[in-house]
């Protein structure tokens, strides 16, 4: 994966690009995305991945101008446009689900193939997202992950941290990237996309991991409900991580687009 | 000098295993453990200590606005000030403060400090704290990379109300008002004097020194470890080219506890600081600050939060709660030696004497409160003589002011119209 930058009319935004095949956008979660991130090669060896990062994440500049759910959804569009891409597979997890489910309701005549992996965007009141905004990092692995042990390995791999530089670091960078996510999630991650979800025509397939503890599959079957010709792929023993618990079934499903 | 006695009203009954069997004194603070039927005594109790306060010599008595909060019963600090109006002459209300981002639209602050003017004859002293993450973000939602752009938008549109003479449009992002023409406005002019209550950032230092508003440092863990934070905002004064450093650019806030001797303040005392500071301060730190509210230079310059799993619970000791400077307490004599270093170290003019302390009754209050006023205030009067005359950062109320409750004799006939 190369990292390039392009300009759009708010900011120039920092993305990622590989592979070859059609062309794929893949719109990352609150937690960011890395060059080396596997779902993102995986990926790679099917599809031209382009993979934009959210301003703010990264070392991308931030976007003060880009507030609310319109605004991301028009300045994802505005990346869409200076890649010179049209009608891409729009594929997006979380946070960029829900990026990626509003612009294909306030575009749907744009978006024809759409993978929403557990995606943000809808609440429930019988079934509440736990806050990740105050969720602390030793409590994370067991809301993201199906193997919390694991998921712990990979969350703080190569990192002390119990350094101090490195926990200033990390508190720099979660208030750039969970600052910004925390505009379209904070408190409560919905921004009427339920009212909005007809509207979407794409060919959709919404993949969920059945273990996911941050946004229970429950939430999976009011997407598949919400959108006319969605289907519902469920994949076992992963969590809200499962694009990284089972990388080959989530691309599998996003191949189920054509 | 100006002491301000304050009150946070914390509620006195939390459970001795609370830190044991809650996670957090704020945010989510177990709904149970308040008694509405028992705070009906508490509330009266703490508005009839400020009100003693009010009748010692001190310059003001301070209130504060916290949301779901064990430590501090005062959603709204507005209801506590405008009783206290009533039944208070002369001494300042400082209302410390009206949470401006959270006011929908913050013209409501505008009408209601003007009215707690008005009533109290000029004797508001009005705070704009951004509020914390616990207060702004988790409890009323606020999303935190927005909070300071609301917060500065309203603090805009106040000090616009309160400061025009004819009905205007706000075209705000978070307010679009057409007709703004607060009804009534303030009795001070152009408006009453404003403290910040703030935590460090460089950003709430140059909003203090731009607009000549007091910055107020209202931290719990005392004067020792409060040097670096001030001295980095008279360093601000200096670069900024503020006109003068009156000490009355600054205040600080202090748990102060006096008796006869520093024997007998540890007999009367400990138990209520140890309530306070090993049980009230009991935050779950996922509630302290919330990805995006404080600012990436803040981040940079600031103390670390703790992030690490939590290891037990440390009891902090009377011993070191005053060695350390948490808590200034002792004889007289020993807490006017350390107000003063207090004082001259930070450079602060107003002092905020927090002498109510976690579930501290009200005679060992009083008689600590008394004694400071009597005993310890008088001597630390004049320290900063070169500012005495500096008066634009405390309240200017009218030389003459009515007496609420003096209505005339009830009339037994209809009353004969004036001519």
């Amino acid at each position: 994966m190369d990292l390039k930058t392009v300009q759009t009319p708010h900011v120039p935004v920092r993305y990622f690009e590989g592979g070859a095949g059609p062309d794929l956008v893949f719109l990352h979660g609150p937690g960011g995305v890395t060059a080396d991130d596997p779902f993102l090669n995986a990926l790679a060896t099917r599809h031209h991945v382009y993979a934009p990062l959210v301003p703010g994440y990264g070392d991308s500049e931030e976007a003060p101008e880009i507030r609310d759910m319109l605004d991301f959804t028009l300045h994802t569009w505005d990346v869409v446009e200076a890649l010179g891409l049209r009608d891409p597979i729009l594929v997006g997890h979380s946070m960029g689900g829900m990026i990626a489910a509003e612009m294909a309701a306030i575009a749907p005549n744009d978006v024809t193939r759409l993978a929403l992996i557990a995606p943000a965007g809808l609440w429930d009141d019988e079934h509440p997202i736990p806050d990740l905004f105050s969720t602390l990092p030793y409590e994370m692995p067991e809301l993201l992950f199906h193997d919390a042990k694991a998921g712990a390995a990979l969350m703080t791999a190569g990192r002390d941290v119990e350094d101090p530089g490195f926990l200033q670091q990390y508190l720099v960078a979660n208030a750039r990237q969970l600052g910004m996510a925390g505009r379209i999630l904070f408190p409560i991650p919905e921004r009427g996309l339920h009212q909005r979800l007809y509207r979407i025509k794409a060919k959709t397939v919404v993949v969920w991991g059945d273990s996911d503890r941050l946004i229970p599959p429950v939430y999976a079957h009011a997407f598949k409900k919400g959108i006319k010709s969605a289907e519902l792929v469920s994949i076992p023993e992963a969590g809200h991580m499962v694009i990284v618990e089972q990388t080959a079934a989530v691309v599998a499903a996003v191949g189920r687009l054509g | 000098m100006k002491f301000t006695w304050f009150n946070l009203m914390p509620w006195p009954y939390l459970p001795d295993d609370f830190r044991e069997t809650n996670r957090s004194v704020w945010v989510d603070i177990d709904q149970r453990l308040f008694d509405p039927v028992k705070s009906h005594e508490v509330y009266n109790t703490y508005m009839d200590l400020l009100e003693y306060a009010g009748s010692l010599g001190f310059d003001g008595i301070g209130v504060n606005e916290h949301h779901q909060n064990g430590y501090g019963i005062m959603p709204s600090p507005n209801l506590i000030a405008a009783g206290l109006a009533r039944r208070t002459k002369d001494v300042g209300l400082v209302v410390l403060g009206n949470s401006i981002a959270l006011y929908n639209p913050p013209v409501r602050v505008a009408e209601e400090f003007a009215m707690l003017d008005c009533i109290s004859g000029g004797r508001l002293v009005a705070g704009f704290p951004v509020g914390t993450s616990m207060d702004t973000n988790f409890c009323y939602g606020q999303i935190p990379s927005l909070t300071r752009e609301k917060y500065a938008e309203a603090h805009e549109l106040i000090i616009k109300a309160w400061t025009t003479r004819d009905p205007f449009a706000f075209n705000g992002r978070y307010n679009k008002l057409r007709h703004v023409n607060i009804w009534p406005r303030p009795i001070q002019q152009p408006h009453p004097p404003v403290h910040i209550p703030g935590g460090g950032s460089v950003e709430t230092y140059d909003f203090c020194i731009d607009n000549t508003y007091s910055y107020s440092y209202l931290s719990f863990t005392g004067y020792l470890r409060a040097q670096a934070l001030m001295s980095g905002y008279w360093n601000r004064v200096e670069e900024r080219g503020a006109p003068d450093k009156s000490p009355y650019r600054a205040g600080f806030a202090q748990t102060i506890c006096v008796a006869e001797t520093d024997e007998e303040a540890e007999r009367l005392y400990a138990p209520h600081i140890d309530y306070f500071y090993n049980r009230c301060l009991h935050v779950y730190p996922g509630f302290a600050d919330a990805p995006g509210y404080r600012t990436i230079k803040t981040i940079q310059t600031g103390a670390l939060s703790q992030y690490g799993r939590p290891q037990g619970f440390a009891e902090l000791t009377w011993k070191d709660l005053t060695e350390q400077g948490h808590v200034i307490a002792g004889s007289p004599e020993t807490v006017r030696q350390r107000m003063e270093e207090m004082i001259k170290g930070l450079h602060v003019g107003n002092v905020f004497c927090l002498m109510h302390v976690g579930n501290m009754p009200a005679e060992k209050c009083m008689y600590s409160t008394k004694l400071f006023a009597e005993k310890v205030m008088p001597k630390l009067r004049n320290i900063f003589p070169e500012y005495a005359d500096d008066d634009r950062f405390w309240c200017k109320p009218l030389a003459k002011q009515v007496t609420p409750g003096s209505l005339p004799v009830a009339p037994t006939r209809a009353p004969i119209p004036a001519e």
